[in-house]
């Protein structure tokens, strides 16, 4: 049996947990009005889809070891770091086609991410003031560095405003691990993504390159990923001088 | 006084010392003997490309070099090479093996499912002057010019055999840090219709390690001539 007290004692426990439950539902629905009203939830801005533009690809050839220009339409970002992203994202969707002329699996997902940051200058040796030999129609051709005219630079959003950027393009582990061993075929992927880059973001004069977010020493055991590469450097053939 | 004292000695031995020294011969120039350095590509571990018919990069760049060292070694070239096995050798202890040598070509061998006939590469380091203690990482600048004379002979020899060659120029670690004249030889199937072959086709693989053994023939010749001429 249980006493009398204790049995008034669980009813007014009961009463006031209930009566705490209520006054904390109110207090939510309090909060939750305060917060709608702080908020204006009219539609004021269209939802943010990039127009098509035109992007500038520089596509690789394997059969003559050629880098070509072409022109592409898709939308591109504002932003800059985005833009990269998006016409690196194309290329590499060009080359996981099945009739690409430079086939590499991956495609888009293959950029994780690209930075871009202010260009550190190089010190020490430059590479090599173009002595183009060739027997064949070769397009990658270092120009020296007096013939190399960038356009000029574009006001960037979310980038720094002023001076030469670095590319920090990060990679997936995946597309290096399937792309095509060779000196050539490697090169020609590094040099169309450096030629792309300064393409279409002409304040990008240097390209680094990561993959899963950390330094690599080669793409597939030849062309060497720990050095910075010079985007001046991949001239397509149809603007190298003869 | 003592210094007029031993003049007369002096007087006598000067002449005595000057014919000594007229007698002994002149050093002889330094000869320098012509070697080659093979470095195949890859081992060990880094099995560089997968090819076609299953053969791996490192495997087929070994034979490669075995097969140009025998040919060489007919021809009384003395070869150095940076592996001799399946081990694998890090891109400085490669450039330490062809400078040690002190050789006058050195060739890396490599190997591709991609792309067409032959490629050769040169380093792209803007040419230097030679400096006595050369950067380690552009320690080829000084040879980039022998470098490309090099190339084009065996470009030459290549073109001769009826392949089909593309020159480039690229940075490879071994390579720029090596102070020979250094060439990376990176051979793929032959697309040409008319000479079309494969990796594995041994006609295909003998008449390279013969062009190559060749172009580096006519390169002792002209190292050679170079080296007499005054």
């Amino acid at each position: 049996m249980i006493p009398r007290h204790q049995r008034i004692l669980f009813v007014l426990l009961l009463v006031a947990s209930l009566a705490m439950g209520a006054v904390l539902w109110l207090l939510r629905q309090h909060a939750h009005q305060r917060l709608l009203a702080g908020l204006d939830s009219a539609p004021t801005s269209a939802p943010a889809v990039a127009p098509a533009e035109q992007a500038t690809l520089l596509m690789a050839n394997d059969s003559d070891g050629s880098i070509l220009t072409q022109l592409h339409s898709l939308p591109l970002p504002a932003d800059p770091g985005a833009l990269a992203r998006a016409v690196l994202g194309k290329l590499l969707d060009l080359y996981a086609t099945p009739d690409a002329a430079h086939p590499v699996p991956g495609g888009a997902s293959s950029v994780l991410q690209v930075f871009l940051l202010p260009a550190p200058e190089i010190t020490g040796a430059v590479p090599a003031a173009g002595i183009p030999i060739s027997t064949k129609s070769r397009t990658v051709v270092i120009l020296p560095r007096q013939f190399r005219a960038n356009p000029p630079a574009a006001p960037l959003q979310g980038a720094p405003q002023a001076g030469p950027l670095l590319a920090v393009v990060n990679l997936s582990g995946s597309f290096a691990a399937n792309h095509p061993s060779g000196i050539e075929t490697e090169m020609l992927t590094v040099l169309s993504i450096c030629g792309t880059l300064r393409a279409n973001l002409p304040r990008v004069t240097q390209v680094r390159f990561l993959v899963d977010g950390q330094q690599r020493a080669t793409l597939a055991g030849h062309a060497d990923l720990t050095r910075t590469y010079l985007t001046g450097d991949a001239v397509p053939s149809n603007e190298a001088h003869p | 006084m003592r210094w007029i004292k031993y003049s007369w000695l002096a007087l006598v031995l000067a002449p005595l010392a000057a014919q000594s020294t007229l007698a002994q011969p002149a050093p002889p120039a330094p000869q320098t003997r012509f070697v080659v350095v093979l470095d195949a590509a890859h081992g060990g571990d880094d099995t560089g490309g997968r090819l076609a018919h299953g053969q791996l990069e490192k495997s087929f760049t070994l034979a490669l070099s075995v097969r140009l060292r025998s040919l060489l070694a007919a021809r009384g070239i003395p070869v150095v090479t940076t592996r001799d096995s399946d081990a694998a050798v890090d891109p400085v202890k490669r450039a330490e093996i062809a400078n040690r040598a002190q050789a006058q070509a050195c060739l890396s061998l490599h190997t591709s499912e991609s792309g067409s006939g032959i490629y050769l590469f040169v380093s792209s380091l803007a040419p230097a002057a030679p400096a006595r203690f050369p950067a380690w990482k552009t320690a080829q600048a000084a040879a980039v010019m022998r470098s490309l004379k090099l190339a084009g002979v065996i470009n030459s020899a290549l073109l001769h055999a009826g392949m089909s060659v593309t020159l480039s120029r690229t940075s490879l670690p071994a390579m720029d840090s090596m102070t020979c004249p250094a060439v990376t030889v990176e051979i793929t199937p032959e697309q040409n219709h008319e000479t079309a072959a494969g990796l594995d086709d041994k006609d295909y693989q003998a008449r390279v390690a013969a062009a190559l053994a060749a172009a580096l023939l006519e390169w002792r010749t002209d190292t050679g001539r170079t080296e007499a001429r005054p």
